[in-house]
């Protein structure tokens, strides 16, 4: 079991996620259309890829932009949840020494104490983003199960992978759910509205590229006030 | 019965049709035939399909939305209906096209008259909530995509469907022929040029410095308007001019979703800009006739590079310039004293840029300028855009979606609030009659006219 979830399943999610990104993005830019946009994105390409890199980092950055400022304690959860989700899986030590083994490299590691700390507080974070989804009237009227999915994919590779690491219980049982969710999250990303790992850029990109060439940003001289 | 008299598919593009639709009083007739109008799923389904489904903007939008909430209180009618959560962007976007995209179109009267009211009455196209969301999720412009669809399946409001029509008819939103248009321009020059020797109001003139656009309901109702702006030309010592044809620059149209009669109407300014040949153009203080004939306009006319044909200007932009070259010079001891506020128009504002522009006018004339909170580009609609002043069957909505910019008046202490908008200006002065706050609005011409120093030369006559 564990040769063939490390394996070929590995192989095959690895594929699915990597391909699936590129289609993605690949087709969101296909279908961008100017004129039903009503943004030349191609006549104005110098002031088009300004805006978009605007639009996108500045929205990276917590308590960067308006919204993330106004949104005080959403935005820590939030930011929480994320660094937790992309920092922990590629910067674990334990991830970094089974690609050295298998592909003869390794990215910077991250203590496992880092690693316990970053995954607990972004396990505590969806917690209140769930019971924020519950309380609150305005996101409960927009939640749906499918909402819940998305969440629940997301983190059961990291509580799968706190058991592991901690041995708690069946370590190769809490292993090799580990690396099934794990893989079931790869997949996921491509056909869910987990895409909008990528879709995030593209997105913000094209809101960028509207207000920097058609809304304003040549004639307010600076930057839409994100 | 499938298509009414009234209400049905057709377009307005004969008067006979447009008469029989103003003589239906408050559009009795009209909304009591849109019960019985049939959807053409079919030509739902294929429009969707050409312009969402094989596209990526708005289909990206409704794909991954991720049910935050965070647009949640960026939206002023949020707020000002006690954050009811059926007024929640999202969920408003999510239970009208995000459903109509679901079912692959096959929809029925019903809901269509429900995405009626919501794309009408729920939104004012103000873009706001774009600025709110992470994913930069634009409700503003899904909803007038809705319209769109809306409006070709004979699902918008009486006044909508009377407003594209004039566009269609009059090249104007309303009606205002070439000769109504020509008269009033001479009337206002005869009018005042006692008082302001030398005073004309040219029309067609080729090769001017400035081409000057307005919205038709200044020759229709409020003509001094446009003596007024003749008498800051004449200041000024502008060479200017108004095209006979091509004059108006707002959009109905747009607000209907009526794309066809958007792009008859720009192409009318676009022509003038062409056969006059002036150097640019300036548009009357009025927020969405920028918008459509500068912003989106060029789009609408299959314009490559989205730039009208001479470059344009708002009204705001120009006064800035005179004032900033000293070619309108303030009387200091005229400047207002009183503490003013100025309403950031959605507009040429968040939409166009032009905050500065604003800022630097306060500036000039005004002693105790204060802003309003939130301002510039997160200023909140006046409550009456996208064309919801002027929809009677929805005034109960408009009127409970003044509050917040009532409430954002009140706190900046001031009495006198600057609009160079006219939709801004209506919200504002709706607003007023409904809750009694003792405000006063104005345009900026006749405050500027009242505070510009007069050169020697052009000094009024003498009263007798
Ligand atoms: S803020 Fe954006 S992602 Fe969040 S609910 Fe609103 S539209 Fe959806
Ligand atoms: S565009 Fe404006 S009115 Fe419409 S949903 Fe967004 S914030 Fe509300
Ligand atoms: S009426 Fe004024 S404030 Fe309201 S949407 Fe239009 S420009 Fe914005």
């Amino acid at each position: 079991m564990y040769e063939f979830v490390t394996g070929p399943l590995a192989w095959l999610s690895f594929t699915i996620f990597f391909a699936g990104v590129i289609v993605r993005a690949v087709q969101y830019i296909k279908g961008l259309d100017w004129q039903l946009d009503r943004v030349a994105y191609m006549e104005y390409k110098m002031q088009g890829f300004k805006g978009a890199m605007r639009s996108i980092f500045l929205w990276l950055v917590p308590y960067g932009t308006h919204s993330w400022r106004y949104y005080k304690f959403f935005t820590l959860l939030f930011f929480t949840f994320h660094i937790g989700l992309l920092v922990t899986p590629v910067f674990l030590q334990a991830h970094n020494i089974l690609l050295q083994e298998r592909f003869g490299f390794s990215l910077w590691s991250i203590s496992d104490a880092t690693a316990d700390f970053l995954t607990i507080a972004m396990l505590a974070a969806a917690l209140l983003i769930v019971l924020r989804r519950i309380a609150l009237p305005e996101v409960r009227i927009i939640t749906t199960r499918y909402d819940y999915l998305m969440l629940a994919i997301a983190v059961a590779p990291f509580i799968t992978g706190f058991f592991a690491m901690h041995h708690i219980g069946n370590y190769k049982f809490w292993l090799i759910l580990h690396i099934l969710s794990g893989e079931i999250m790869l997949v996921a990303i491509p056909f869910t509205k987990l895409s909008h790992f990528v879709l995030y850029f593209m997105s913000r990109a094209q809101l960028g590229m509207d207000f920097a060439i058609k809304r304003g940003d040549i004639k307010r001289g600076k930057g839409m006030a994100w | 019965m499938a298509q009414g008299k009234l209400c049905n598919r057709e377009k307005v593009n004969e008067l006979e049709f447009l008469q029989a639709l103003l003589n239906d009083k408050s559009g009795a007739q009209y909304y009591s035939e849109m019960n019985d109008l049939d959807v053409d799923t079919e030509l739902l389904w294929n429009t969707l399909q050409k312009t969402l489904v094989q596209k990526s903007r708005i289909k990206t939008w409704l794909e991954i939305c991720a049910h935050c909430g965070l647009c949640a209180d960026s939206c002023f009618l949020y707020l000002a209906n006690n954050k009811d959560p059926e007024q929640v962007p999202s969920y408003k976007i999510q239970s009208t096209l995000g459903e109509m995209v679901k079912r692959k179109g096959q929809v029925d009267n019903e809901f269509m008259q429900m995405c009626m009211k919501t794309a009408w009455a729920k939104c004012t196209c103000c873009n706001r909530c774009g600025t709110f969301c992470p994913f930069g999720i634009d409700m503003g412009i899904m909803f007038s995509y809705l319209r769109g669809l809306l409006s070709a399946q004979g699902f918008l409001p009486w006044e909508m469907k009377i407003g594209a029509g004039m566009h269609r008819i009059y090249r104007a939103q309303m009606d205002v022929s070439v000769e109504d248009w020509v008269d009033t321009c001479e009337w206002m020059a005869e009018e005042y040029e006692e008082e302001w020797p030398g005073l004309v109001i040219p029309v067609d003139k080729e090769n001017a410095d400035i081409m000057y656009t307005v919205n038709a309901r200044e020759p229709k109702h409020y003509p001094e308007d446009l003596a007024e702006a003749a008498i800051l030309f004449h200041l000024t010592g502008e060479n200017w001019t108004v095209p006979s044809e091509g004059w108006e620059e707002t959009s109905l149209a747009m607000f209907a979703g009526d794309w066809e009669a958007c792009k008859m109407q720009v192409e009318s300014v676009y022509d003038a800009m062409k056969r006059l040949k002036p150097k640019r153009m300036v548009v009357t203080e009025c927020g969405h006739a920028y918008r459509a004939t500068v912003v989106e306009g060029p789009y609408w006319a299959g314009y490559k590079d989205g730039k009208t044909p001479v470059p344009s200007f708002h009204y705001v932009e120009w006064v800035a310039e005179v004032l900033r070259t000293g070619k309108l010079k303030i009387d200091p001891a005229k400047k207002i004293k009183e503490p003013v506020t100025y309403q950031d128009s959605c507009n040429y504002i968040r939409n166009a840029g032009l905050a500065d522009c604003a800022r630097e006018i306060m500036s000039y004339i005004a002693e105790d300028f204060r802003e309003m909170e939130p301002n510039r580009e997160h200023n909140f609609c006046c409550g009456g855009g996208g064309g919801f002043n002027g929809i009677g069957r929805f005034r109960k909505e408009r009127n409970a979606g003044l509050k917040v910019k009532r409430d954002q008046i009140l706190a900046t202490g001031c009495k006198l609030v600057i609009s160079p908008c006219h939709n801004c200006w209506d919200a504002i002065r709706d607003l007023e009659e409904e809750f009694e706050i003792g405000i006063r609005w104005s345009f900026l011409k006749p405050l500027l006219i009242k505070m510009a120093i007069i050169p020697e030369h052009l000094q009024p006559k003498e009263e007798e």
